[in-house]
């Protein structure tokens, strides 16, 4: 999956299409059929629904909108969840590049396996994600370590849903990394951390920022796997996304809840488009997961 | 020595990582669901009140149906966007391809209040709906909606590159031999991009399988009408029926296994150029073994 890469055909690539060689009216139609289409699937999916939530939060006005947003606990969900995002991605990120080092730079048996075991949360339902999280780090832990109802159980389950797109962002980077100028640099007497420094991270920067804006996307708005074992305690445990749950639940109108959706989506997207500039400072890479 | 020790120590504290995040959890909940042996797990997830009706297999039913009309759905939709983003220049190109990303940004409790706003009762469209006759909220309708929004990007995002790297010249060349656009985009383009396309199919199944949060909201959660999978397994967690939600855990676990299985192979061929088309030996199978030889 590429996020944030540049529409249009590739270079050298003609403009005309596959409908080009249709004469007349037919050509006009296959030109218009097949983008009108998808933008029409799209529209009734996707951006329509996301229009009638941005203008939902407005239902009461502008005072109506900062008035839900800035209630103590819709407030304190936001920070939250916008701390526990920061944090995981720190965390992942660190581990990602070094669990997509392994996966690349080492050879040990089972390792396809454990290459596998990378795409386990992604492809594992959030609920099932929370539940195995909770059997052995909730109030039966085998360790004794009960992390439910704490935010140390919140963490936890944001670390385990967000470490594929980490480590699947820098693992292709680094694997067609050329090794040269890690070898001509130690041959010139560099220890393996100034090499690790001044030439392995910054090529694997624009990468590792890529995964993070994936993770960070997807941390600020992660249910399911935070359903049972967060607690949903408010004030405490209760992350943006159960606080929109809670408030559509139990309000009359549905614009307190639209209203925290809006924020939530915007700081998501602004986050975003300021990872995204980051990135491209850096380095053009494509990043696929 | 030194470099020994730090390959050592960072290929454990990796595998540590993994294990105590990922694998150690997943493998208790499959302890977990036949501690109790496999009859009474089963007894209990078929039958959590003892009733005669089964709340799981109705579960199990829906969400097939759901993922049968959700991902076919997704899957035309991914292929035309990504024909229609690597073969036209139109105005909004660039706007189509961020919207197609926008669902990976948005919660998945905010999809379903969207949807709700939308097509429910009191929603922009939802009179209308309602005086046909029609009901999506808290039907299947929904919950097919609701699947499909978050489960967008994945085959545009798994195809376009495919189309990107072959470029046009196969379909030109068939094109000037006679062939109609539906019969360059049957025996020439879909041959290039399957292993793509079934890699993105295999994401976009596991998405919409696991889809919760919308649902949550979507569905409105009615046993043995509007409950899903993942619904029930959380249903019955809820109810504090912990063995039958441990079991019902672990067979969306077992089911995630074998996606992931189907997603490594589709990756492994996605990578290798489709050398045999079903077509047999044909101009296509010529051009593409020529491109390989251009691009590793």
């Amino acid at each position: 999956m590429t996020l944030g890469t540049a529409a249009g055909a590739p270079e050298g690539a003609p403009a005309r299409g596959r409908g080009g060689r249709l004469p007349g009216v037919g050509r006009a139609a296959a030109r218009f059929v097949a983008p009108g289409t998808a933008v029409v699937y799209l529209s009734l999916l996707v951006l329509i629904p996301i229009a009638a939530v941005a203008a939902n939060a407005f239902g009461d006005g502008w005072s109506g909108f900062w008035g839900s947003v800035h209630n103590p606990e819709s407030w304190a969900a936001l920070k939250l969840t916008i701390v526990s995002a920061l944090v995981v991605v720190v965390i992942n990120t660190i581990a990602g590049t070094a669990i997509a080092w392994v996966l690349v730079r080492d050879e040990f048996p089972g390792k396809r396996i454990v290459a596998s075991v990378v795409d386990l949360p992604f492809a594992l339902p959030t609920i099932v994600a929370g539940l195995t999280l909770l059997s052995l780090y909730g109030p039966d832990s085998p360790f004794h370590l009960n992390a439910a109802g704490t935010r140390f159980g919140v963490w936890l389950a944001l670390a385990f849903v967000t470490l594929p797109f980490s480590v699947r962002a820098v693992q292709p980077v680094l694997a067609e990394l050329d090794r040269d100028a890690e070898e001509a640099a130690s041959s010139l007497g560099a220890n393996s951390a100034t090499v690790l420094r001044r030439i392995v991270l910054p090529s694997l920067a624009p990468a590792m920022l890529s995964g993070a804006m994936l993770a960070f996307a997807r941390a600020m708005g992660e249910y399911g796997s935070l359903v049972f074992i967060s607690g949903d305690k408010p004030f405490s445990t209760e992350v943006a996304s159960l606080r929109i749950f809670n408030l559509y639940e139990s309000s009359q109108s549905t614009s307190p809840a639209a209203a925290l959706s809006l924020a939530l989506l915007l700081i998501s997207l602004v986050v975003l488009l300021v990872f995204g500039a980051l990135r491209r400072r850096l380095a053009r890479p494509e990043v696929t997961l | 020595m030194k470099r020994l020790l730090g390959r050592y120590g960072l290929r454990t504290a990796v595998l540590g990582y993994l294990a105590l995040l990922v694998v150690v959890p997943v493998g208790a909940i499959a302890y977990r669901a036949f501690a109790s042996g496999f009859v009474t797990a089963w007894r209990n997830l078929a039958n959590p009140d003892g009733a005669s009706t089964s709340g799981f297999v109705h579960a199990l039913v829906l969400t097939l149906v759901v993922a049968l009309i959700a991902v076919p759905l997704n899957a035309v939709f991914g292929v035309v966007a990504a024909l229609v983003l690597a073969r036209r220049r139109f105005p909004g190109a660039a706007l189509l391809d961020a919207a197609i990303d926008l669902p990976v940004a948005v919660s998945p409790v905010v999809v379903g209040l969207a949807l709700v706003l939308v097509y429910g009762r009191a929603g922009w469209f939802g009179g209308w709906l309602a005086r046909q006759g029609i009901q999506v909220i808290f039907s299947i309708p929904g919950i097919v909606m609701a699947s499909a929004f978050v489960s967008i990007p994945y085959v545009t995002r798994a195809v376009l590159p495919v189309l990107q790297e072959i470029g046009t010249e196969q379909e030109q060349a068939a094109a000037t031999l006679g062939a109609g656009p539906w019969q360059i985009f049957w025996r020439v383009t879909l041959p290039s991009i399957r292993w793509g396309l079934a890699y993105g199919v295999t994401l976009t199944t596991a998405r919409v399988l696991g889809e919760y949060g919308a649902l949550s909201i979507v569905a409105g959660n009615v046993v043995g009408h509007t409950q899903t999978l993942t619904l029930y397994v959380g249903y019955l967690f809820d109810e504090s029926d912990t063995a039958g939600a441990d079991f019902g855990a672990f067979i969306l676990a077992a089911i995630t296994l074998a996606v992931l299985a189907l997603l490594s192979i589709s990756k492994a061929e996605k990578g290798s150029p489709p050398w045999r088309s079903r077509f047999g030996r044909s101009r296509s199978d010529l051009a593409v073994s020529s491109l390989s030889t251009t691009s590793p």
